[in-house]
């Protein structure tokens, strides 16, 4: 049975798009010297606004404010700092609707999502680091730990308020002053936040934005006067990060790519599973890098699994980001819709199977239907790279240890899923699997009391949780 | 010879790799001498190959001694002080020989040792409690996070205080259930195989501590650039060599403890076992 729905837009009036945006130091938006670039919707293509690009000068004026505003940040009280904090906490919880639509717009994720998951998580994370800050003494880091100094962060476009969330509130609650680089596709909700710092009264220069590419965030990464590196994105850029900060005694933090096993065995209840999988693959476009990418389904329910999850995947409506009733959103941007195409052909040529959800793709904009591989073996592509898109590699196990072998066999270490109603073997494979989250009857659940991060190539730190504060601590 | 006219036996210093006491696949040597000048013994000197052949048996041993339960590995580490113990005037002997310091200070190092091992062995079944968490999370879910070990473990040994420094830095990583492969102090080098005689009879499972004497610029690079080592303490090198390794520790994002000024007659804290510990969090939905 197939249900028709009528369109449930959004408002797009709740945002204000200016045509043109400056660099955000020192409390004040200015030009860039850099070549500024244009953010599209990548629903429709259409141009947003125009972003100043920060250069190597613009770069060392962003970190030489955040120094200055330093020494003041530091000195403050715990509990000032606090304040400041849950201020920030609350006026993103007054502005959430214009930053969920802000933010759909600019990524491209369906607003269920951007208003049910990334705001609330965003605001809840500041106000868990906000409480932080004047109990630092208390965290198991010493009496009176130090913050680092400046902090330079350069984040991804998949979850960009909540990666901003992420990185500052935790830094400023240490009592760090922040050089934020937010992904060069999705730059403004950082800027929305930059002007929620004039809100708040924020010192100027404790928090500094810096739009611009690949080139802005290595100048950033680069900069003698920066203590601090914290990174989300690919491992093959946290690699080059790893790489570039040996020798100088800067602190580094790196959240990285996954290839997360979902591990569903034959006595788990089936219905609550394959929701699991479409959350697990199918939440955000699968732009997630715990994203349960490797279906592990136990040999004598897969076709039964493979049956429902079909059936479930042909219900996904996948269309306009603003529209209510949207389960898939757009693919970010151009560069990546053709990285997921040509990792899903790898696919074919190797000899997967591939089964795509029937549904109508818009004109405009950049799509990628729901997508599953059967007859995956551990040594195709699309079993060991990050897609980093909805789709879906699908392998079956015989016995729990060849499932945690399976599991296992990737470089990545970053997350992973069980499903089974026996409580001993979740506790036993939760055991053996290398990683650093694994959900277990459930998928994709995240909270800032919950430390996040990865084993192996998928990163070192955690985010999250008192784990998150030793990031932004001298300890 | 001695005055009483009889010839010395002497001991050949070899590896420690896989529990056993392999020489160098290479066949190469290395003079050591002692703080004065004096001969002391050729060592071996270690090969790439021989550090591939020691990463081989740490990843061997991975599985069983990060399986094993903390009580369990206390319960080693406090046998390995035991040992020590019991050869205190062999260990102080060749540290008077290594480090040129009186019988008396050598003796407050090698007590300092042994009580750093009983004070590590004391944490397998604490750090756990100190380092996990049950997480307050706003939903129907049950979430705990515990450390776990990261894996295979290199570690360059400090050239100076070749017994203290080196179960100082030996003891933070075996006693949380990584297993390691040791770059010993390349000047000192004969304490730790005395060390590795310790292990090698403290029911001590093969292959958890592997140790290699050489030179420490040979044999570093190839640790941290080894695919299979998952973290790497640089203690023992210079800034430059501690450089280039990071360099290519990079290249899996291995887990790296950076070289500092180090006091080790100081209380340790707890840095020296959180870097090579991963933090996992497992959640569950709450319901009936």
């Amino acid at each position: 049975m197939r249900f028709e729905y009528a369109p449930a837009p959004e408002s797009r009036d709740v945002v204000d798009i200016k045509p043109s945006y400056g660099l955000f130091i020192n409390g004040d938006f200015v030009d860039g010297s850099g070549t500024a670039f244009k953010t599209i919707n990548p629903a429709s293509e259409e141009m947003l606004a125009e972003v100043a690009a920060a250069d190597e000068a613009d770069v060392d004026r962003a970190v030489t404010a955040a120094r200055k505003a330093f020494e003041s940040w530091a000195a403050l009280p715990g509990r000032e700092r606090a304040k400041y904090l849950f201020r920030i906490a609350r006026i993103i919880q007054e502005r959430a609707r214009e930053l969920a639509v802000l933010e759909s717009l600019d990524n491209g994720k369906p607003i269920r999502e951007s208003r049910d998951v990334d705001l609330p998580l965003v605001a809840a994370h500041f106000f868990y680091y906000a409480g932080w800050a004047d109990k630092l003494g208390h965290a198991g880091f010493g009496a009176d730990p130090r913050p680092l100094g400046v902090a330079g962060q350069v984040i991804p476009w998949n979850f960009p308020l909540l990666m901003l969330a992420w990185k500052i509130a935790p830094a400023l609650a240490c009592g760090n002053t922040v050089v934020l680089k937010p992904a060069e596709t999705t730059p403004l909700t950082a800027l929305a936040f930059a002007e929620i710092c004039v809100q708040a009264g924020l010192p100027p220069g404790v928090v500094n934005i810096l739009t611009g590419a690949g080139a802005t965030g290595a100048a950033l990464v680069n900069h003698p006067g920066v203590d601090k590196v914290a990174f989300t994105g690919s491992t093959e850029v946290g690699r080059l990060i790893a790489r570039s900060v040996a020798g100088t005694g800067k602190k580094v933090t790196l959240e990285l790519g996954g290839k997360a096993a979902n591990i569903v065995f034959d006595d788990a209840a089936l219905d609550q599973a394959v929701e699991g999988i479409v959350n697990g693959i199918f939440f955000n476009q699968g732009h997630v890098c715990c994203a349960g990418s490797r279906l592990l389904v136990q040999e004598s329910i897969a076709e039964e699994l493979l049956d429902a999850l079909k059936r479930r995947l042909g219900t996904l409506r996948l269309g306009d980001p603003l529209d209510k009733n949207t389960d898939i959103g757009a693919i970010n941007s151009a560069e990546q819709l053709a990285r997921i195409r040509s990792l899903t052909e790898s696919g074919e040529l190797e000899g997967a199977e591939r089964w795509t959800a029937s549904c109508p793709l818009p004109d405009k904009g950049f799509w990628f239907p729901p997508t599953l591989f059967t007859g995956v073996a551990q040594s195709h592509r699309i079993a060991r790279e990050e897609i980093f898109g909805p789709v879906l590699s699908v392998l079956t196990f015989r016995t729990p240890a060849e499932a945690v072998e399976k599991a296992n066999n990737t470089p990545y270490g970053l997350s992973a899923g069980v499903w089974t109603e026996k409580g001993s073997r979740i506790l036993w494979m939760a055991d053996k699997l290398r990683a650093g989250v694994v959900w277990a009857n459930t998928f994709n659940r995240f909270d800032p009391a919950s430390p996040f991060g990865g084993y192996k190539e998928s990163g070192h730190g955690r985010e999250g949780g008192r784990h998150g504060l030793e990031a932004y601590l001298d300890v | 010879m001695s005055e009483t006219g009889r010839l010395a036996v002497r001991k050949t210093y070899k590896l420690f790799v896989g529990g056993a006491f392999p020489r160098s696949e290479s066949g190469r040597s290395y003079v050591v001498s002692s703080s004065k000048g004096d001969f002391l013994a050729n060592a071996a000197r270690a090969s790439r190959k021989d550090a591939r052949d020691a990463v081989v048996a740490a990843r061997k041993a991975f599985p069983g001694w990060s399986g094993a339960t903390p009580y369990n590995r206390g319960q080693i580490l406090y046998r390995v002080a035991e040992m020590m113990e019991g050869r205190r005037a062999q260990f102080v002997a060749e540290v008077v020989d290594a480090d040129g310091v009186s019988a008396r200070k050598a003796g407050e190092l090698v007590d300092a040792a042994v009580d750093r091992l009983v004070w590590y062995a004391g944490w397998s079944d604490k750090i756990g409690a100190i380092q996990g968490a049950a997480n307050p999370v706003a939903g129907p879910y049950f979430n705990l996070s515990t450390a776990e070990p990261t894996g295979v473990v290199a570690v360059v040994a400090p050239p100076f205080g070749p017994l203290l420094g080196l179960v100082s830095v030996v003891a933070p990583v075996i006693v949380t259930g990584n297993t390691c492969v040791v770059v010993a102090s390349e000047r000192a080098p004969l304490p730790s195989i005395t060390l590795a005689e310790v292990l090698a009879t403290s029911d001590l499972p093969g292959g958890v501590v592997n140790i290699l004497t050489g030179h420490t610029g040979e044999l570093a690079p190839w640790l941290a650039g080894h695919m299979d080592v998952n973290g790497i303490d640089l203690t023992g090198c210079d800034p430059d060599l501690a450089r280039t390794c990071e360099q290519e520790a990079a290249e899996n994002l291995k887990r790296v403890l950076r070289p500092a000024k180090t006091d080790w007659l100081a209380d340790p804290g707890l840095d020296r076992m959180t870097t090579f510990l991963e933090t996992k969090t497992v959640w569950h939905p709450v319901g009936i």
